[in-house]
């Protein structure tokens, strides 16, 4: 059967005949399998460990390629990010697309060439998989899940009960790229920018982080509702107070300007590379300079710490100015402002 | 920085000192707003120096009446409501605009461009712009009536509420609230205008009028001249934002609203009534008049459900003292427009905080 014939996705392409199949033999697998990956309905893994970390996550994108990444890539570091804030080694992924009957053939292409790619620089697999397809109207293009195990890193124990008054806080470089990139390139927020999305896969640096430095309590990485919901959870869950200081919060100049002309605060602006570590404060040093070393982290600061909550645990910030105010928990759907 | 903020600070509090009791500084601009609280501004000025958000949050000080009228063109499906962001979430009669994305008959634009673009995407629609703001946003309005006339665009309408900052400062010293000591002036309003516009408030009500921008340092240092002007008995009007705006502001922006529209009485949250405080298209543009389109006459209706939007807009009350401030209302469920904009202050308050603990 000859690949020019079809130009974009149609129904019978995931309905599990010819067509299902010519399109994951010649389409897909080829873009991102490797030499073991077998088309048998379910993946069989060796493992180093049995301590394992499993996680899954929905992805939906508008745009779907966006300065810096794509929906393929998102999906993919999402997923090892899930796995590598939990203190795991990423092993493998399973893939699963919803495509919308009418997507460029050419699209679903590129999306495929970017999940490959990205999942090979991560030194993870894709082991198995999924294809559905919905009539027009039905989805936004391509909706993508991805699945994914990891194994614990031998001795780590991470979570936030383990943070106590004193720890820092460090996060791993500027903050608000991918949200406002995003936001940006949103059809109907055409405005001019050259902002490009942080979206990447962090196992690289969390496990170097995790075998290097001791008395790492917790990992997150801050997505939806950006640097203020993953603090407020931290405050919540703790019951501890966070202060973290405003000129130590990097924030690169286009993405402040771009949400201050858009209303936003930059810290519940979503960030798809970042993570947030709070460390024992004899390590924070230590830690810091091993995040600046890695490419992922070459802008790491310590933005502040865990305090002992006089009344009620709240995240407040230091601002330039010497002021002080609270940053509380996004309430989800930010909107731009007027004028 | 610090030395200069420690400087200004200095010179704040031996003014509230000298005049020893409070002094009571009301901002107009909802930009201003939101700077003052994410820069914890508040935190640094003395007990006895009270900032008080005034209407100029364009959500805020839009009136019941013309929200509901809003809601009831969103009911007719040969109408696509274009509007700005935070207008959606404003309950009125029957829910907020909101719940009614779902018949897909309300899009969000950034700007009134956006708006025309949607009318010529969409020529089986009646295309109505959501025209809310002050002085800084009613020239892109224009410019697209402008070019909607130019390019015959016939099914396309704004829906016009700009509003005028100077009428509501006037309104509020002439009544509502005449214990606010001094205005802090919006920068980008007096960009378009000219500063010059306040002149009328420092002259018939003899309160201290100063511009500022909105970086943190530029309000502090519009609120210390402020302080001292109190200080010595000596109400002027200053622009500490020098580097945009003049005392005669934009002429070209300004022709083109004089061409479009015309000032008419206008009705305001909390305010009521105001004469010449609202912006209507010109008669020889009716024909782009949402109003005039479909045949509404905007009427006037209270808020019915305890909200207090409107005395907080007058800086009569600070938002915690409303029964609902942070329970019955908060941002994931707002009651009144205050708490649905960003920049309302009950929103404000809420996200940022007092961290004087509330006065
Ligand atoms: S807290 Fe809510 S109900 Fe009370 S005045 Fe503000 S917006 Fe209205």
């Amino acid at each position: 059967m000859n690949s020019n014939k079809y130009d974009k996705i149609l129904l019978a392409h995931g309905g599990g005949g010819q067509l299902s199949d010519w399109l994951i033999r010649k389409i897909i697998l080829p873009k991102i399998s490797d030499s073991q990956t077998e088309l048998a309905d379910s993946a069989s893994l060796e493992l180093d460990s049995n301590d394992i970390c499993f996680t899954t996550d929905s992805y939906v994108v508008k745009p779907l390629f966006f300065n810096g990444g794509d929906i393929g890539k998102l999906a993919v570091c999402g997923t090892i990010n899930d796995l590598a804030v939990s203190g795991a080694i990423p092993v493998a992924l399973s893939l699963s697309f919803i495509i919308e009957t009418g997507l460029e053939l050419a699209t679903f292409e590129r999306i495929l060439e970017s999940i490959g790619k990205t999942a090979r620089q991560c030194n993870v697999r894709i082991v198995t998989g999924d294809t559905k397809t919905v009539e027009q109207g039905s989805a936004d293009g391509i909706f993508i899940n991805t699945a994914g195990i990891g194994c614990k890193i031998p001795g780590i124990n991470l979570g936030t009960g383990n943070i106590r008054p004193g720890d820092k806080i460090i996060i791993n470089g500027t903050i608000g790229d991918h949200g406002m990139t995003i936001m940006s390139q949103r059809q109907e927020m055409k405005f001019q920018s050259q902002l490009s999305s942080d979206c990447a896969g962090l196992s690289d640096l969390t496990v170097e982080l995790l075998k290097n430095v001791p008395s790492i309590r917790f990992m997150r990485d801050p997505t939806r509702g950006g640097l203020a919901a993953t603090l407020n959870e931290v405050a919540m869950q703790t019951r501890l107070s966070i202060t973290i200081n405003e000129d130590a919060v990097p924030v690169a100049p286009k993405v402040r300007a771009a949400a201050e002309m858009l209303g936003f605060d930059v810290l519940t602006i979503a960030n798809e590379g970042k993570v947030v570590i709070v460390v024992a404060p004899e390590n924070a040093q230590r830690c810091l300079e091993i995040c600046r070393k890695n490419s992922l982290g070459k802008e790491a600061a310590i933005i502040g710490q865990i305090e002992q909550a006089a009344d009620i645990a709240v995240v407040e910030m230091n601002t330039k100015i010497g002021g002080r105010r609270i940053v509380s928990m996004p309430y989800g759907r930010e909107l731009p402002r007027i004028c | 920085m610090l030395d200069k903020v420690i400087e200004n600070q200095k010179i704040i509090k031996e003014a509230c000192e000298k005049l020893g009791r409070q002094i009571k500084v009301m901002e107009v601009c909802g930009t201003h707003t939101v700077a003052i609280f994410r820069h914890g501004i508040r935190a640094i000025l003395p007990q006895s120096f009270k900032m008080l958000t005034g209407p100029g949050c364009p959500v805020c000080v839009t009136d019941q009446g013309y929200i509901d009228t809003v809601l009831q063109l969103a009911e007719n499906k040969d109408v696509l409501i274009a509007t700005y962001g935070d207008m959606i979430r404003v309950p009125g009669k029957g829910g907020a605009l909101e719940t009614k994305t779902t018949n897909k008959n309300v899009r969000i634009v950034l700007s009134a461009q956006g708006a025309l673009e949607l009318a010529k995407e969409n020529p089986q629609k009646q295309v109505v712009f959501i025209a809310v703001g002050f002085e800084t946003t009613t020239p892109a309005t224009a410019v697209v009536v402008k070019e909607a006339a130019e390019q015959n665009i016939r099914n396309f309408t704004i829906f016009s509420n700009h509003k005028l900052v100077v009428p509501a400062m006037r309104a509020l010293l002439a009544g509502k609230n005449d214990k606010i000591d001094a205005f802090l002036c919006p920068g980008h309003v007096s960009a378009i205008t000219g500063y010059g516009i306040f002149e009328q408030i420092v002259a018939g009500f003899n309160r201290p009028c100063v511009v500022a921008g909105f970086e943190p340092m530029q309000i502090l240092e519009g609120l210390t001249i402020i302080a001292q002007q109190l200080a010595e008995g000596k109400p002027e009007l200053k622009s500490v934002y020098k580097a945009v705006v003049t005392q005669q502001g934009n002429a070209i922006a300004q022709n083109l609203v004089k061409e479009y529209f015309q000032p008419a009485d206008g009705y305001w949250r909390g305010l009521g009534s105001i004469p010449q405080s609202t912006l209507r298209l010109k008669d020889k543009y009716s024909k782009f008049d949402t109003m005039a389109r479909f045949g509404i006459k905007q009427i006037p209706a209270e808020e019915s459900n305890g909200c207090r939007c409107g005395e907080v807009l007058c800086g009569l009350i600070d938002p915690p003292v409303c029964q609902f401030f942070g329970k019955q209302c908060s941002p994931q469920r707002p009651i009144g427009p205050c708490m649905v904009s960003n920049e309302g202050a009950c929103s404000a308050w809420y996200k940022y905080g007092d961290d004087r603990g509330g006065n």
